[in-house]
């Protein structure tokens, strides 16, 4: 055997072992969530009885339903927002001169740093004073500026390897300064805006801490917060099936949508390391 | 259509540093003025401020009579076309072109036909729905010009647009943008750091350095009559040789013989006002030598001397010779920047004494390593004082001597020497 060929038996195992590790979890979670209750502990990893009454159940109940709306909802409302505050910000980063340009980074930097579990108590009673508690703003507030920091690192990135004579031709053009934002440099910048929505919306949609401690209804429970509340079929079952079921449900789509983006993603995550 | 006036026109930076200034310039209608210098001189800055993309520290810009330091580029009416042509690459050939009168609401069926006639003119018809990427170098800068054209702008703004371009389609574009230029009669304001672009494109032409305008003129007046050392250096090629020397009442002593000051250079001497006995940089243009066994009758008019050629270029209807005279080498500092700026300062010296270029007509005799006898026309001798650089003849001989010189002013002649070689030789013309 060749070194070259060894090598590379070498890496294949090695990648085998670690796909392996990642997807035997989802595997399992996919074979639980089609076990009947009564078997849904007996340890074996291939169902002894098949089903599909978990993923009808939970959408039969109100709790999962909710929390689905929730969840999209929020997270769209917060990316969105996110974005489009991020975008503005990072443009005039990347384009403008000004007075503090470090110190902003900084912050923004610093608030990514900031553990967010911390920030739970504090907010909790602030959120019950002011009657934002168990609301979609409750948790839109802190999705977005937790997401924010990051969204301006990326776009800014972005933005920064637009040729700035585009903008001044767009100027000289006749554009004023929105319309050379919006038509000219958007259109362009758009890949690094697709990619910081796709990720800011899993970083909302993932989110456990603020959504378990923040909500306490179906008001604005998401799902996350709602699996772990899921009742069981009487006071004495664990409702297994049902979790495995909601977590399949909220996890492909996710994972369809990673896959479909992957190479954005990576683009946007080493954006403006090395000169493309 | 507008006039561009300069007054007193600076930029400086927050840190201080003035890319420009004090430029007094003022730009007629329809007239192709070359703002041309080294990189740095600040030539493309004063370009930006007339566009609207830099901010203007102090003095007053006019466009067609109305001050526009405070307006925004859109509201200029001018074009521009950057060097890197900054076509904007998610829209196809005819939406670039089109932009401008889409942001201008101008009505659709307007910008197809506009678009269409700036296509024909451009011969970009065949290519109007493919995006930037798809087109070679020079297509791509055809487009920008296109851009440029459908606008119908009272100025056009051109930043080395052809600086891209491989040479030969350089020379090409540079035809293409005279012709476009006389056809639609536009002012326009053109960036270069190469002379020769600027010598056969400008109406006029501004040398810039370090900021200041060096000298303002025809291509003619600039070859024929520079100001000062930076212009005679940087304006002609093979560039101007330049050779320490002392003028002396009636004649000026060079290393390689007596030149008598007479004529039209005495009066020009005259009026500039340098008397007695002094150091002088004395400026010779390669076409000033000859071989002296072809002048002829005009052989007293000029001096002669023998000289060793080091290096003979044909060029086909002529030569370059190189040869060395015995001289300490002039220094100035705004021929040092010259040397610096070409890369010429990198090159090992020829050592001791001054390298000398002169363009031979191609029936010489001349031979490499061989000694030969030169002649060299006095009358057309340029002088510069070594202190400040600055020319000792006056511009005109004075107010008695009307009509202008023919000698020197053959900027047609520099302009052929890129793309082919001369057809005439050099010759000292009566």
């Amino acid at each position: 055997m060749s070194l070259r060929a060894r090598q590379l038996s070498g890496w294949s195992s090695a990648f085998v072992l670690i796909v392996v590790l990642s997807l035997v979890p989802v595997a399992w979670i996919v074979m639980l969530s089609l076990k009947t209750p009564a078997t849904a502990t007996d340890g074996s990893f291939i169902p002894h009885q098949w089903t599909l009454s978990n993923y009808s159940d939970i959408f039969k109940q109100g709790i999962f339903t909710n929390a689905l709306r929730n969840s999209i909802g929020i997270g769209l409302i917060s990316t969105a927002l996110a974005v489009a505050l991020a975008s503005a910000a990072a443009y005039a980063i990347a384009r403008l001169e000004f007075p503090g340009k470090q110190v902003i980074l900084a912050v923004a930097l610093a608030v990514v740093m900031f553990p967010q579990i911390s920030l739970v108590g504090p907010l909790y009673n602030l959120w019950r004073q002011i009657g934002l508690y168990d609301t979609w703003p409750g948790l839109i507030i802190p999705y977005m500026t937790f997401a924010l920091p990051l969204s301006i690192y990326v776009l800014s990135s972005f933005f920064r390897e637009i040729p700035w004579e585009l903008e001044q031709a767009a100027q000289v053009d006749g554009a004023t300064p929105f319309q050379a934002f919006r038509k000219v440099i958007a259109p362009l910048a758009m890949p690094g805006i697709v990619t910081t929505f796709i990720i800011v919306f899993l970083i909302c949609w993932n989110d456990f801490v603020f959504a378990i401690s923040l909500t306490s209804t179906t008001n604005a429970e998401t799902v996350p917060a709602a699996i772990a509340q899921f009742p069981g079929a009487s006071q004495f079952t664990q409702p297994i099936g049902d979790i495995a079921a909601a977590a399949v449900v909220v996890t492909v789509p996710v994972m369809i949508l990673v896959l479909f983006f992957q190479r954005r993603i990576v683009a946007g995550l080493t954006a403006g390391a090395v000169k493309g | 259509m507008a006039e561009i006036e300069f007054d007193d026109v600076t930029k400086r930076y927050p840190d201080g540093f003035e890319a420009v200034k004090h430029i007094s310039l003022d730009i007629t209608d329809g007239e192709l003025m070359v703002l041309v210098g080294p990189s740095g001189c600040g030539k493309s800055t004063a370009l930006r401020m007339v566009a609207g993309l830099e901010d203007i520290t102090g003095g007053e810009l006019k466009i067609g009579g109305t001050v526009v330091n405070d307006r925004a580029p859109k509201d200029r009416d001018i074009a521009m076309v950057f060097q890197n042509y900054a076509l904007y690459p998610h829209m196809t050939v005819r939406e670039n072109m089109g932009f401008a009168l889409k942001l201008a609401k101008v009505p659709q069926a307007d910008i197809d036909k506009k678009v269409g006639d700036a296509a024909k003119i451009l011969d970009l018809e065949q290519h109007l729905d493919r995006k930037p990427a798809n087109l070679s170098g020079g297509q791509r800068q055809r487009v920008a010009m296109g851009r440029a054209i459908v606008r119908d702008p009272s100025v056009f703004l051109m930043d080395e647009p052809l600086s891209n371009l491989d040479a030969k389609l350089r020379v090409q574009m540079r035809t293409e943008i005279s012709r476009i230029q006389q056809r639609l009669e536009t002012t326009m304001i053109y960036v270069t750091h190469d002379q020769t672009e600027a010598m056969t494109l400008g109406d006029r032409i501004a040398v810039m350095r370090a900021g200041m305008l060096q000298q303002v003129g025809t291509p003619a007046e600039l070859y024929g009559r520079p100001r000062n050392l930076f212009v005679a250096g940087f304006v002609g090629s093979p560039s101007m040789n330049f050779l320490p020397g002392e003028l002396e009442n009636d004649v000026v002593r060079l290393p390689i013989g007596d030149v008598p000051v007479t004529g039209e250079l005495r009066q020009r001497l005259d009026a500039g006002g340098a008397k007695g006995r002094r150091a002088v940089i004395a400026g010779l243009r390669p076409e000033q030598f000859e071989d002296a066994a072809l002048v002829g009758d005009k052989r007293a008019h000029g001096i002669t001397f023998r000289t060793r050629i080091d290096v003979l270029e044909s060029m086909g209807a002529e030569y370059y010779a190189y040869f060395t005279v015995e001289s300490e080498r002039v220094s100035s500092r705004e021929l040092e920047e010259l040397a610096q700026d070409t890369g010429a300062a990198d090159l090992p010296s020829a050592g001791d004494g001054s390298q000398v270029v002169a363009r031979l007509d191609a029936a010489s005799r001349a031979r490499q390593g061989e000694e030969a006898e030169l002649w060299f026309d006095g009358a057309k001798l340029s002088l510069f004082d070594p202190e400040s650089g600055q020319s000792l003849l006056a511009e005109s001989p004075g107010a008695d001597s009307v009509g202008s010189s023919p000698g020197g002013e053959r900027p047609g002649e520099v302009e052929a020497t890129e793309a082919e070689p001369a057809a005439e030789a050099p010759d000292a013309e009566a």
